[in-house]
C-alpha cells in the first residue's frame, strides 16, 4: 500500500501495538535543555532510574545563557541553578553535554542540526515544542513534556497515538525578499493555529524543493504554531549535501548505506493524506504579524483588521483584545507602525543564511534614530565564527546592531534580554504571544529581511519596492 | 500520578480564545528545578496587577476583574475553556500549574497537542465537548452562581446535577492508566525484551542509528 512519509517514518519506530492503536514508539535521538528537564532526572533519581542509552541524548543550555559577558558567569542565581542543574545531571548521567563555553553551544535546533545530530529516517524528541524544526531533514521530530523526557531517559520509547497526516504543498517562485519565514506565516495564517491539530504536516511543492535547509528548518519549525505535532519535508539532495562530514553523521561505508535508505524517505505518489492545501506562493508578499497570535498576520502592503468586521463574536472579543494589547488601531497601514527594538534571532531564524539575508539589508546604513536596540544572536557558537569570518558582525555593529553570544535570548526573554512593557518589536521569532518577549512588550513577527529593514527605516516597509 | 475516576465541582469560565501555555505559567517560574511550587503562580499576569518573580516574598496585588478572583468561583475544581486551550510550549508546567491550584478537569471545543498530552500524564483530564455544547456552558455558569459539573470517566460523560451535557472521547488506553493511576514508564520497562528486540533489528537495518559522534566521547 503507498504510504507517506510519516507512515514510513512511524510504522518503523512501532514496538508494540496496543488494541487501541497507542503505540510503544522508538525513539532514536532526544535533544535536552535545561528549563524542562530537572524534573526529569529528578523524577529517575526519585525511583533509582538509570538511562537506557545515555549517548542517544545531546544536551545543551541555551534558553537561559546570558548573551553577553559569559565569562563572567550567569548573575541571575534562578538561571544558574537550573543550567548547574544540567551539567551536573548530565555528568551523573553520561549523557553527552555541549558546555556554555563550548564553540558548538547553541540553541538545541540550530545546534542538532549543524551536528548532524537530527539524520533522516530517525524519530526525534525534545522537551520543546519546536521539536518540529528537524522535521526539515525528513525525520519524525516532535515535542515532548517533562513527564516523557523522563520516559525517553529511561526506556528510550514513549507511548504515542498516530498522528493524522497534512500535506501542505506549496507551489511557484518565491518573489525576491520573500523566503520561507513568509511562507510559514501564511500557512499559519491560512489554516490558523489550530489548523494542524492532531496532525503532522509534510510540507512540499516546488517552493519547498527550491529551499535550502535553513529555509525548510524554518518552515518546520513554525508548523507547531499552526498546532501540528510536527513538520515533514522529504529527504532530496539538498538534505544529503547538507549532511555529508558533520560530526555525527556517519561516514564511509556506513554514509553509503545511509544514504541509500535516506533516498527513500519521500512520501509515495499515490499516498493518501488525510488533509491537502495548496498554496500558490508567486505572488506572496512579505508577512508581518499584527496582533498576539500568529494567525494574526497580514501581507506587508495590508492594514490592522477591524474588529467589527469580524462575525463570530469570541473572535471578534480576542481580535479586539490583540488590538488593545499591541495598542493598534483597526485600519492602520502596516508600512506606518513604528519600531522601538529590532531581535534577529531563535531557532526560526538565526542560522548563518538568516543573517546573511539580514545584513543584505543594512548595506551601510544605520539603524533609524527611533530604534532603541537591535540585538543578532547567532543561532550557535560556530553559526556565530562563521558570520563572523564573512565580516557579517562588522556589518551589524557598524549599523549599530548589538552582536552577542548564542542562546534563546529575546525570543522568549528568560535571560536578561526583554522587551520593556510597551516597546514594540519587530522580531525574527516564532511566537508573539502577550508578554512573551518581556511583560507587556509587543511583537511582530517579520523574516530576518524584513526585521533588518525595519531597523534601518524606524518602521516597517515593503521590502520589494522601498530600501 | 493521581488517579482520576469522577469529579465534581464548581466550575470556572475562561472566556480566552488560544489561551497559550505562557498565560498559564510565564516563562520566569519556569526555572525552578522542583515539580511544584507553580499553583500560585498559575495564570500569573492576569491575576495579578503587579509582576510576580520566582521565589517573591512579599505579597501580591490580585486582579479583581480576572474570573478566578471572583469570590463565586473560589474552590472552583472544573475550568470551563475555549478553543485551542494549552497552545504553545511543551512546559509541563502548566498542568502541574493548574493541578495546584486545584483543576482537576478542563472543559473545552480543543486542545493543543501537547498540552493535552502532558495533562492525561499528570491525571488532569482535558475533556473535548462539541463547540455548541461549550457555548449553552458558558451562559448557564454566567448565569448560576454555584453552578457545578460531574464528570466520570468511566462512562465518559458529563453531567448537570442528573442532566446528561455530552459524552466525550478518550483512548481507551489513557483512560485506563487515569483510573488505575499508571505511570508510563513502569509500563514500558515492563516490556524491556521487546524494546531490546526491536533495536537488535534497527542496529541491523539502519547501525548509523547507532554509531557514536566523531571526535566526541
Ligand atoms: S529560540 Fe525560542 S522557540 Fe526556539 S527553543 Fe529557544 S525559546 Fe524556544
Amino acid at each position: 500500500m503507498a504510504k507517506t512519509l510519516y507512515d514510513k517514518l512511524w510504522d518503523s519506530h512501532v514496538v508494540r501495538e496496543l488494541a487501541d492503536g497507542t503505540c510503544l514508539l522508538y525513539i532514536d535521538r532526544q535533544l535536552v535543555h535545561e528549563v524542562t528537564s530537572p524534573q526529569a532526572f529528578a523524577g529517575l533519581r526519585a525511583r533509582a532510574r538509570g538511562l537506557w542509552r545515555p549517548e542517544a541524548n545531546l544536551a545543551v543550555a541555551d534558553h537561559n545563557v546570558p548573551t553577553r559577558d559569559r565569562a563572567l558567569g550567569i548573575t541571575d542565581a534562578t538561571s544558574r541553578r537550573q543550567i548547574e542543574a544540567l551539567e551536573r545531571n548530565c555528568r551523573d548521567f553520561h549523557v553527552p553535554l555541549f558546555a556554555m563555553d563550548d564553540i558548538r553551544q547553541g540553541i538545541v535546533h540550530v545546534v542538532g542540526p549543524e551536528q548532524g545530530a537530527t539524520l533522516p529516517g530517525m524519530t526525534i524528541v525534545c522537551g520543546d515544542s519546536h521539536t518540529s524544526t528537524h522535521g526539515a531533514f525528513g525525520a519524525l521530530a516532535y515535542g515532548v513534556g517533562t513527564s516523557e523526557v523522563e520516559q525517553v531517559l529511561a526506556t528510550q520509547c514513549l507511548l504515542q497515538k498516530r498522528s493524522r497526516t497534512m500535506r501542505v504543498r506549496l507551489e511557484g517562485t518565491l518573489p525576491k525578499g520573500v523566503g520561507a519565514k513568509d511562507m510559514a506565516l501564511a500557512v499559519i495564517g491560512k489554516l490558523g493555529t489550530a489548523g494542524g491539530t492532531g496532525c503532522a504536516i509534510e510540507f512540499a511543492g516546488s517552493a519547498v524543493r527550491a529551499l535550502s535547509m535553513e529555509g525548510r528548518m524554518t518552515l518546520c519549525n513554525m508548523a507547531i504554531e499552526a498546532g501540528a505535532r510536527a513538520g515533514l519535508v522529504a529527504v532530496d539532495e539538498t538534505t544529503i549535501t547538507y549532511l555529508a562530514g558533520r560530526p555525527f553523521a556517519p561516514s564511509g561505508a556506513l554514509w553509503e548505506r545511509a544514504v541509500a535508505a535516506w533516498r527513500g524517505l519521500v512520501s509515495d505518489g499515490d499516498a493518501q493524506f488525510d488533509h491537502e492545501w495548496e498554496i500558490d506562493v508567486g505572488a506572496l508578499a512579505p508577512q508581518v504579524t499584527y496582533g498576539t497570535s500568529p494567525e494574526m498576520v497580514v501581507p506587508v502592503e495590508g492594514r490592522v483588521p477591524d474588529p467589527a468586521a469580524e462575525r463570530d463574536p469570541a473572535r471578534r472579543e480576542a481580535l479586539a483584545a490583540a488590538l488593545a494589547y499591541m495598542d493598534l488601531r483597526p485600519g492602520t497601514a502596516i508600512t506606518d507602525i513604528a519600531v522601538d527594538v529590532v531581535f534577529i534571532g531563535s531557532c526560526t531564524n538565526a542560522r548563518l543564511e538568516d543573517l546573511r539575508d539580514a545584513a543584505a539589508m543594512i548595506a551601510g546604513r544605520r539603524l533609524a534614530p527611533g530604534v532603541r536596540r537591535a540585538l543578532v544572536v547567532p543561532g550557535s557558537g560556530l553559526v556565530k565564527r562563521a558570520a563572523e569570518a564573512e565580516g557579517l558582525d562588522r556589518v551589524f555593529t557598524e549599523a549599530g546592531f548589538e552582536w552577542r553570544d548564542p542562546g534563546c535570548s529575546m525570543c522568549l526573554a528568560m535571560n536578561a534580554d526583554r522587551l520593556e512593557s510597551g516597546e514594540r518589536c519587530a522580531s525574527t521569532s516564532n511566537r508573539n504571544f502577550e508578554g512573551r518577549q518581556g511583560a507587556g512588550g509587543r511583537t511582530h513577527l517579520v523574516s530576518p529581511r524584513m526585521a533588518a529593514a525595519a531597523a534601518i527605516a524606524g518602521h516597517f516597509v515593503d521590502i520589494r519596492h522601498d530600501l | 500520578m493521581q488517579r482520576f475516576e469522577r469529579e465534581t465541582g464548581l466550575v470556572v469560565p475562561l472566556d480566552r480564545l488560544n489561551v497559550d501555555t505562557d498565560a498559564i505559567i510565564p516563562k520566569q517560574f519556569l526555572k525552578a528545578v522542583a515539580r511544584s511550587g507553580f499553583g500560585i503562580n498559575l495564570f500569573d499576569n492576569w491575576r495579578y496587577l503587579d509582576h510576580g518573580e520566582p521565589g517573591q516574598e512579599t505579597a501580591r496585588t490580585p486582579n479583581p476583574d480576572f474570573v478566578l478572583n471572583k469570590p463565586r468561583y473560589q474552590g472552583a475544581s472544573i475550568l470551563l475553556a475555549r478553543a485551542n486551550f494549552g497552545c504553545g510550549s511543551s512546559r509541563e508546567h502548566a498542568p502541574w500549574a493548574l493541578l495546584e491550584y486545584g483543576i482537576r478537569a478542563i472543559v473545552a471545543p480543543s486542545f493543543a497537542d501537547i498540552f493535552y498530552n502532558n495533562s492525561l500524564k499528570n491525571g488532569l483530564l482535558p475533556v473535548v465537548l462539541p463547540e455548541a455544547v461549550i457555548d449553552r456552558l458558558f451562559q448557564a455558569v454566567e448565569a448560576t452562581v454555584g453552578y457545578s459539573l460531574t464528570i466520570d470517566l468511566r462512562s465518559q460523560r458529563v453531567f448537570a446535577k442528573d442532566e446528561e451535557i455530552g459524552a466525550f472521547a478518550i483512548d481507551a488506553f489513557r483512560r485506563e492508566c487515569l483510573l488505575e493511576g499508571l505511570d508510563d514508564i513502569g509500563w514500558t520497562q515492563a516490556r524491556e525484551a521487546e524494546i531490546r528486540d526491536y533495536e537488535a533489528r534497527r542496529r541491523h537495518e539502519a547501525p548509523w542509528l547507532f554509531a557514536q559522534a566523531k571526535g566526541h566521547s
